[in-house]
């Protein structure tokens, strides 16, 4: 007979807002433990709690920094990286996180997405990619493959979706990997390296909304979405981004993509006012 | 000059470059915003200006990253502020709306264009005064000042700074294009310390810290981010600790007390200046480049023997709604020359209550009144 093993807090506990559980994810759904990945990535990279500033947009994966007991900020929809950006440029000494879903990075704030990219500015952002809106209902956005079915996309998604790790990186990215939160030691361990590491660091993370994604594309429990990732994700670091584009029922390359160095936005800016002030 | 070196003197320089020089002096070290005329001379005065004081500028993608990266930056404790005009106005709308929800110190400067749409980019009106008030979705209260000088843009600049940091809510500049671009010469004080007000601190250990603490009176204290309070903040409606609360309660609380915290302070946010009011039969209500028109038609009319008088809204939010009040039943007429075509006279007239006429004196943009226009409508309602 196996006994259960019963512990009354969860090492992560003390960066979690206890008193605001339950959640409102779904069961099944992929935010929650890509949330605990990052919970444990700041252990991991020894970071300073009191220090990191965590950003969220508006979407289910934009609740995200509404249950981190950290200096947490719930924006607007999209513009978590502006809001962001403040406040590194405020306080340079910020370890600043931006947490949010695909909707709310890639589509109605995806020019910030590129000029924080090119920037360079040091943060380090958290996509949830499911695939689709998840809190409004299951409409297709800008990351839903072609073909797949959506709450607007009902005889299948016509349009192409970006490949996000190109993106990222063609707009000036040092730091890009993707993961699924079936791979989660891996996305603890990059998610700790993105923390610490200076520059624009952007982990797209896979993720199940088996409620309004999953139901519609053949996938409707969380485990049947996790499954998939197992039989098709294939781990490549170094792959080039151009090549690790996703589809419907394709290859799902996962790994470190990007990882190289690059001034970031306040060192040029430090220089530009070491011009200004010393003559 | 030295890391917080404000300039001091008399210049002679345009209204938006004396905006600028107000906000260095009020202690402003965060400038983000897009360029746009006739707002753009604003952004590169601090370009130039914020990194010889340690300031950090940044030009960002847009109007709503720029509204956003301010909201950001005043999170840490910094004075922050952006600039822009019309088309910028309307995209800075919704995160507008998050300052005024997450009660954001932050001063945003709208130098008035034509609109709508994209109207005449260089030349001057006074469309937006409504926008102001109510461009954000949602029931909210907001304080806008109307600077109609140079030399105003510099002071209001900082009276704006002092409001939004006492207040806790985002002050607006609605400034127009005649007075962005007139040049004249601005007296810059030194700006004692004691002149700055500054956000409500938190007086109290992290672990008691409520971000929304309703104890606290009208304006709760403001922790800043890095400082180890681990608090959260939401544009969704929320109760003192900043959590969501999605009941008609918590957004009876919360509602009642961002409103009141600035009706109830009416009095003291309140600035007008008066000329010839107290024995006045006619009085022009205006505000802005309008203002000086109709300080001159006023003026014209007391030559004339006419009892008139000028009413100058410095604040045209929150409004000016008692000293309306007060003076309807003893006047014949309200004039209001504003450069739209009927925005503060609809306040003018519900104040008034019909105790007292209050006519329009619209002009649709593009250029100002002249003062035989509004001097004529005084002549008519003196009759
Ligand atoms: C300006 C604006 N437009 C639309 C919405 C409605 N809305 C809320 S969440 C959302 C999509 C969120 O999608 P995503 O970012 O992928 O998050 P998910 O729920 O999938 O985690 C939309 C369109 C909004 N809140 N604000
Ligand atoms: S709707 Fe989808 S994304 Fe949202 S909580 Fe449910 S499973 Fe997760
Ligand atoms: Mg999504």
């Amino acid at each position: 007979m196996t006994k259960m093993l019963t512990v009354d807090t969860n090492p992560v506990d003390c960066y979690l807002r206890v008193d605001r559980i339950p959640h409102i994810w779904c069961a099944g759904c992929g935010i929650g433990p890509a949330t605990g990945c990052f919970l444990r990535a700041i252990d991991r990279a020894e970071l300073n709690p009191d220090k990191v500033a965590v950003v969220s947009g508006i979407g289910c994966s934009g609740r995200v920094a509404g249950y981190i007991k950290l200096d947490s900020f719930h924006t607007t929809h999209g513009r978590a990286l502006p809001f962001a950006t403040g406040l590194k440029l405020g306080n340079p000494e910020l370890n600043v996180v931006v947490f949010s879903g695909d909707g709310d990075i890639v589509a109605i704030g995806g020019n910030h997405l590129i000029h924080s990219a090119r920037r360079n500015i040091d943060m380090t952002v958290i996509c949830i990619n499911n695939f689709n809106y998840g809190m409004t209902g299951g409409q297709m956005g800008p990351t839903t493959p072609l073909d797949a079915r959506s709450a607007t996309s009902p005889y299948g998604n016509f349009e192409y979706p970006f490949n996000l790790p190109y993106l990222v990186a063609a707009s000036g990215a040092t730091y890009v990997a993707r993961w699924t939160v079936l791979h989660l030691r891996e996305l603890e361990r990059s998610i700790a390296e993105a923390l610490t590491k200076p520059g624009f660091s952007f982990i797209e993370v896979l993720g199940p909304c088996p409620t309004v994604y999953g139901r519609r594309n053949k996938l409707p429990r969380g485990m049947d979405e996790m499954r998939s990732y197992q039989e098709r994700s294939v781990i490549r670091d170094g792959a080039d981004p151009k090549d690790v584009e996703l589809s419907l029922n394709g290859p799902i390359v996962v790994g470190k993509f990007v990882d190289i160095e690059r001034p970031t936005l306040w060192d040029c800016y430090q220089q530009m006012l070491d011009r200004v002030t010393k003559p | 000059m030295s890391k917080d070196d404000a300039l001091c003197g008399e210049f002679f320089m345009n209204g938006d470059t004396a905006c600028a020089e107000g906000a260095i002096s009020a202690g402003c070290r965060f400038f983000a915003g897009y360029p746009i005329t006739p707002a753009t001379e604003v952004a590169e005065r601090m370009s130039e200006r914020l990194p010889q004081v340690g300031g950090v500028f940044i030009q960002m993608e847009d109007e709503i990253a720029s509204m956003n990266a301010i909201l950001g930056a005043s999170w840490t404790g910094v004075k922050a502020m952006t600039a822009t005009s019309g088309p910028g106005f309307s995209l800075m709308m919704e995160n507008l709306g998050l300052g005024v929800m997450l009660e954001t110190p932050c001063v945003l400067a709208n130098i008035q264009r034509a609109g709508p749409s994209t109207g005449l980019p260089t030349l001057v009106a006074q469309g937006d005064i409504m926008q102001a008030r109510w461009g954000a979705h949602g029931h909210y209260e907001i304080v806008a000042l109307v600077p109609d000088s140079p030399q105003e843009m510099f002071d209001l600049t900082i009276t704006a700074f002092n409001l939004s940091e006492q207040y806790r809510v985002p002050v607006l500049l609605m400034a127009d294009e005649a007075v962005g671009h007139m040049s004249e010469k601005v007296v810059m004080r030194r700006i004692n310390q004691k002149e700055l007000a500054s956000r409500p601190r938190p007086k109290v250990v992290p672990e008691e810290y409520l971000p929304y603490d309703s104890r606290e009176g009208l304006v709760p204290p403001m922790a800043v981010a890095g400082g180890g309070y681990r608090f959260h903040v939401t544009g969704l409606t929320h109760d003192d600790r900043g959590y969501p609360v999605m009941t008609a309660e918590a957004q009876d609380k919360l509602i009642r007390r961002l409103v009141d915290k600035i009706r109830l302070n009416a009095k003291n946010i309140i600035r007008l200046e008066e000329i010839g009011v107290d024995d006045a039969e006619v009085v022009v209500v205006s505000y802005g480049i309008s203002a000086r028109i109709a300080r001159y038609a006023v003026q014209k009319a007391r030559d004339e023997g006419i009892k008139a008088g000028l009413l100058r809204l410095i604040t045209v939010w929150p409004f000016a709604e008692d000293r309306i009040r007060e003076l309807a039943p003893k006047v014949k007429a309200f004039i209001v020359p504003e450069i739209n075509y009927g925005q503060i006279v609809r306040e003018v007239e519900r104040c008034a209550a019909g105790k007292a006429k209050a006519r329009l004196v619209p002009h649709m943009g593009g250029s100002v009144h002249l003062p035989e226009t509004v001097l004529e409508a005084i002549r008519e309602e003196a009759k």
